[in-house]
Order: structure tokens, then C-alpha cells, then sequence
């Protein structure tokens, strides 16, 4: 993909972005909401779609990995890893600020830990991905429900402030997004091991000729993908203020929305990380915006679920490459 | 794998599961048993039989809970109340399924992406409907699911029913032929002068109506309903079908074998509290099961290929 158009940072090369209309959306989105809360609150506006954007994004990207690698590759254990290394490391941490980074590591552990066990659930059954990360989620959630026991472990004070406090404006959760999105990117565009994903995606058999280490690529990004989904985890029990069950389970759908918002081919090989960060904070704000034209629920749901058929429907005619 | 090796597994992993609840509790192997194993087993069923007419055109539904849970609402208000409306609403919601499929060939979408959109959808259309749990099931469908029939518990009769309906459509049908070819070649089907956006609308259609169903019967038995109230449907549908030998590709699925499937997933919820396991392990164990029986497969699958290669 020689891209000859860096350059010339003109408006049309820009447009022909993959990402470029997820951004558009968002702002569009922004400007909607902002014109009907008569300009204030822009401020705390952008800072709530940093934050929640971040945890989709971070959520979105290990799953952006997944799905270039082509049809059938879909991490749908993320909520129940996020679940379970929430519950784990906010029990291990027991609220002591001592322990806040050997409680990253438990979270970080159990997202490993859960990546190995969808690899070789898809390699030894010689399964879709799609069942492989399914069923194993079924015994992550219960095993989540098991340690749980309907306590509500708060996370250490310190952590929690961390989670929701802010750095010259910007929350923190969403510089650590950032930064997560940026190692996402060079490790995507810059270095062998995205280009193998890439290949694995646009054509697997050629990319096994070729020498990719397919197999090494394919177990590399759902330990990725479930890494992350436990990160996640753990950064939005401590935002929140406790790990609870069911706070995976809008990060589903989401999580597979922002990469197809984002520009992302569904059909694999070929992804960009901007698009992520735009698909998340289009999933945010359209929710405020309707919001804030006072629809309920249901309207918004309903309007969201539109607006990603749309969106597919609308990007098909396009050419992935 | 041939389609009798691929009834065999599921029949052969229900009966397993049922002959352990039977040794642990006795009692169970009686018609009072039964009806409690298998009480919730019905909706399970005919979601799972839902998901196995998307699957078998090559798509995958991710909408299925939601939707039944939609149905459930319209079942639990409109069909209770104004059952004219209610029926509409339901034959409505089957011709979007059947657009649904129709824009996914036309357009050449994901499957996957569009059944998602479609649970926001449905499932912000059952918090309008029933914005708190609440309603109640319409007399009619409350006697039907709660009928005593002599000999059989009334799960078994329907269960029974639903598979041979539904391999009837599917197997035995020439309509059901070419809805298989779709997932088998499309490119084929569409060469020999089939509308394969139809066909495909066709296949949807029918998951929309056994989806109807499911909702509906839900309501049945829990006699009011939520927007929430199925959610899990989602995930034990596909399990069902793969764990009744369907296959994601290909159009290979199994009817009577999805019915199993789903019957081996409300029983293993079962099973656990005759264990006396927590009920903290339900979904956990319908995981293991599910990974389970597809090592076995995977077996049988080794095996028959092997067998192949000595007698060519």
C-alpha cells in the first residue's frame, strides 16, 4: 500500500481516508449536540466522550486486530474477559492502594490467560473463531459470577481518582487510550508483525507460502485482543467504582461497531487505528446527542442500531483498498 | 461428515446427559421430572431452530435474543390486549427479517454487522413496548404451554413437533433444497436462475417466524415479560445449532439435531442443580458441554477420514 498522498495533506486525499467519516460523524454529532445545549458544557461535552471513547476504543482495537484477520475472526469472549479480570484483580487488590499494580498484572494475567485459552480452543478443536471465543466466554462469566458473589469490591481510592481524574484537561483514561491506540497504530503500519496481519487477512494461503507464521500470527492477536479486553476491565471497574457482571455486555456490540465505523474492512485485511478512536467517540456522542433532543432508551437504541446498518450498508459500495 | 454420523453425536450427547441426571435423581424419570428438565426447553428450541435457518445460508444472527425478547413484549402487551395488533406487529416484524435478508444479498453486507445493528434495534423497540417488566400472557397460549397431554410432558410433544416440522421444511422440501444450496455454492444457485436475494429473504423470513415463536412460547411460560427477558438466547441458539451438528458454512445444518442441541443446553441447566452445583456454573457448564461435544467431534471427524483414506 504505497501511499503517495502523505504529502499532500489536500482535503480529497484526506477524505479518501477509510477513517475520515467516522471523524466527520462524530463532529457532526458534537456540533448537533452542542447547538441544543446552547454552547456551554462543550468542555465537559468532549471530556465524557474522551473518557467512555476511551474504553471502547482501547476494547475496539484488540478486536480491529481480530477481525483482519479475515471472515469468521470475531473475539466474542471480550465482555466476559473484561468481567472476569475486573472481578479478579478488584478482590486481589481488596481496595489496598499498595496493590494497585500487581492488580494491573492479575487483570493483565487473566486477559492473557483467557487469549491462550480461545488460541487453542480455535487450534486444537479446529474451530471457528467465532464458537471458540463463544463458548469459552460462557466459562469466563461463570467463573466471574463464581468469584463475584454479588459483592461490590470498591478499587483502591487512589486508582479510582486516577481513573476519573484529569491531566491539563484531558481525562487520563483517555491518555492512556491514546497511548494504547498509538502502540496499536506503529505496531499496524510500522513494523512486520502488522503487515503479517494484514497479509493472514487479504489472503491466508498466500500469506503461509510466503512465510508468515500464520499460526504464531493468529494466536499473537487473540492474546492481544483478550489482553486489552482485560485492561479495559480493570481501568472501567476502577472508573466506575466496582467490578459488576453485566459490565461487558454493551462491549460487544461495541466493540465490533467502532471497527466498522472506523473504515475497517469486516471482511479483514485491511484496518486503520484512527478509525477506532473516531467510531468510538461517534458511538458516544450520537448517544448524547440524542440525549439531549430528550429521546429515551429506546429511541436511542433504536436509532443506533439504524445508524450501524447504515453505515454498512452505505460503506459496501465502497472499495476496501 | 454424512448426515447420519451427524445426527449421532447430538442424540448420543443427550442421551449421556440425561442418563446422569436420571442415575443422581431417580425420581426425575417420571412425567413430573420430566416436565421440570425440560421446562424452559421449548422457546430454546425454536430460537435455536431460528438460528439454524440464518446458518444455514452462510449468516450468522446476532439478534436472535433481543429479538425474542421483543416478540415477548408485543406477546405479553399487544397480542394480550388487542390481539389484531399484536399479530400485525408480529407479521411485521417476520417481513423486516425477510428485508433484512433480501438488503444483506443485494448489498453483499456482513451478516454479522447488520443482525447487530438489528439488536439495538429490536431491543430499543422492547424498552418502548414495555418500558419495566410487566404485561401478561394471553390466556390461550398460557393453556397451550401449560397443557398436561397424557404419557408425554407437554416440552416433549412440542419439542418433537418442532423437529419434525422443521425437518420437513428444511430436508424434505424442494424449497428447503435450494435454501441449503444457497449456503452450499450461491454463486451456483444464482447460475441455474434462482433469485438468491429472494431465497436468501426466504431463509430469514422463516427465522423471523420460528423466532415468533420462541417469543411467544416464552411468554407462555413465564406468564410476563421484559426487554431483557432473552438475551442469553443469542449465544445458546448457535450453540444449539452447532451442538445438533450444524455446520457454519456450507449449508449443512440439522434440523432434528438443533432441537437436540438446544434440549442437551436446557437440560444441562438441570443437571447442575441435581448436582447441587451452584447455579453460579449454569451457563459455564453449557460452555464445557459445547467445547466438549466439539472435541468429540472432532474425533469422529478424524476417524471418518481416516476410514476414507483406506478405502481409497
Amino acid at each position: 500500500m504505497a501511499d503517495t498522498s502523505v504529502n499532500r495533506p489536500s482535503f480529497i486525499a484526506l477524505s479518501r481516508r477509510p477513517w475520515f467519516w467516522a471523524w466527520v460523524a462524530s463532529a457532526a454529532a458534537y456540533g448537533a449536540t452542542l447547538l441544543l445545549i446552547d454552547g456551554g458544557g462543550g468542555i465537559d461535552l468532549i471530556q465524557a466522550a474522551l473518557t467512555f471513547a476511551a474504553f471502547s476504543a482501547i476494547v475496539g482495537i484488540g478486536q480491529m486486530f481480530v477481525i483482519t484477520l479475515g471472515p469468521g475472526n470475531v473475539d466474542l469472549s471480550i465482555p466476559a474477559t473484561m468481567t472476569l479480570a475486573a472481578t479478579l484483580s478488584l478482590k486481589f487488590m481488596g481496595g489496598s492502594a499498595g496493590l494497585i499494580l500487581p492488580g494491573l498484572v492479575v487483570a493483565v494475567g487473566v486477559g492473557f490467560s483467557a487469549g491462550v485459552a480461545n488460541y487453542l480452543l480455535i487450534r486444537m478443536l479446529r474451530i471457528p473463531p467465532i464458537i471458540a471465543t463463544l463458548s469459552a466466554s460462557f466459562l469466563y462469566q461463570s467463573l466471574a459470577i463464581w468469584s463475584n458473589r454479588g459483592l461490590r469490591i470498591k478499587p483502591p481510592q487512589a486508582l479510582s481518582d486516577f481513573t476519573t481524574g484529569t491531566l491539563l484537561g484531558v481525562p487520563n483514561v483517555a491518555l492512556v487510550g491514546l497511548a494504547v491506540a498509538l502502540a496499536a497504530w506503529v505496531l499496524l503500519e510500522r513494523s512486520t508483525f502488522g503487515r503479517w496481519i494484514s497479509a493472514f487477512g487479504q489472503n491466508e494461503r498466500a500469506a503461509r507460502l510466503s512465510g508468515v507464521p500464520v499460526e504464531m500470527v493468529r494466536a499473537l492477536t487473540f492474546i492481544g485482543s483478550a489482553v486489552l479486553a482485560g485492561f479495559t476491565g480493570y481501568l472501567l471497574a476502577s472508573f466506575s467504582g466496582g467490578a459488576a457482571l453485566n459490565m461487558g455486555t454493551e462491549y460487544l456490540l461495541i466493540s465490533i461497531a467502532v471497527v466498522v465505523i472506523g473504515g475497517c474492512s469486516i471482511a479483514g485485511g485491511y484496518s486503520n487505528v484512527p478509525g477506532i478512536w473516531g467510531g468510538a467517540l461517534f458511538m458516544f456522542l450520537i448517544v448524547s446527542m440524542l440525549n439531549s433532543y430528550g429521546l429515551g432508551a429506546g429511541f436511542r437504541l433504536m436509532i443506533t442500531g439504524a445508524i450501524i446498518i447504515g453505515i454498512v450498508a452505505a460503506a459496501s459500495g465502497r472499495d476496501p483498498q | 461428515m454424512s448426515s447420519r454420523f451427524r445426527i449421532l453425536l447430538p442424540v448420543l450427547s443427550l442421551a449421556v446427559l440425561l442418563a446422569a441426571v436420571f442415575y443422581m435423581q431417580p425420581r426425575a424419570m417420571s412425567y413430573f421430572g420430566l416436565n421440570l428438565l425440560f421446562n424452559l426447553a421449548v422457546p430454546i428450541a425454536l430460537a435455536t431452530v431460528a438460528q439454524m435457518m440464518i446458518i444455514m445460508v452462510n449468516d450468522i444472527d446476532l439478534s436472535t435474543g433481543t429479538f425474542v425478547s421483543f416478540v415477548a413484549c408485543v406477546t405479553a402487551t399487544f397480542l394480550n390486549d388487542a390481539p389484531l395488533v399484536g399479530l400485525l406487529i408480529l407479521a411485521g416484524a417476520i417481513a423486516v427479517y425477510a428485508a433484512l435478508g433480501a438488503l444483506i444479498e443485494a448489498r453483499q453486507l456482513p451478516a454479522i454487522v447488520v443482525t447487530l445493528g438489528m439488536s439495538f434495534v429490536w431491543g430499543g423497540l422492547a424498552v418502548l413496548i414495555l418500558p419495566s417488566p410487566g404485561g401478561s400472557a394471553p390466556g390461550w397460549i398460557r393453556a397451550l404451554m401449560t397443557a398436561k397431554p397424557p404419557l408425554v410432558p407437554m416440552a416433549i410433544v412440542a419439542s418433537v413437533l418442532l423437529a419434525a416440522v422443521a425437518h420437513f421444511v428444511v430436508m424434505r422440501t424442494s424449497t428447503g433444497a435450494i435454501l441449503r444450496a444457497v449456503g452450499g455454492n450461491a454463486r451456483a444457485v444464482s447460475r441455474s436462475g434462482w433469485s438468491v436475494i429472494r431465497l436468501r429473504a426466504g431463509a430469514y423470513a422463516l427465522a423471523g417466524f420460528f423466532g415468533v415463536l420462541s417469543g411467544i412460547t416464552l411468554v407462555g411460560l413465564t406468564t410476563s415479560a421484559d426487554a431483557n427477558i432473552a438475551l442469553r438466547y443469542t449465544l445458546l441458539s448457535i450453540a444449539g445449532v452447532i451442538l445438533g451438528g450444524g455446520e457454519f458454512t456450507g449449508g449443512r445444518v440439522s434440523p432434528v439435531g438443533a432441537v437436540i442441541g438446544a434440549l442437551t443446553l436446557a437440560l444441562a441447566g438441570s443437571f447442575l442443580s441435581f448436582m447441587r452445583l451452584s447455579p453460579d456454573w449454569q451457563i459455564g457448564a453449557q460452555g464445557a458441554i459445547l467445547i466438549l461435544v466439539l472435541a468429540v467431534r472432532l474425533v469422529f471427524a478424524r476417524n471418518g477420514r481416516r476410514k476414507e483414506a483406506q478405502h481409497g
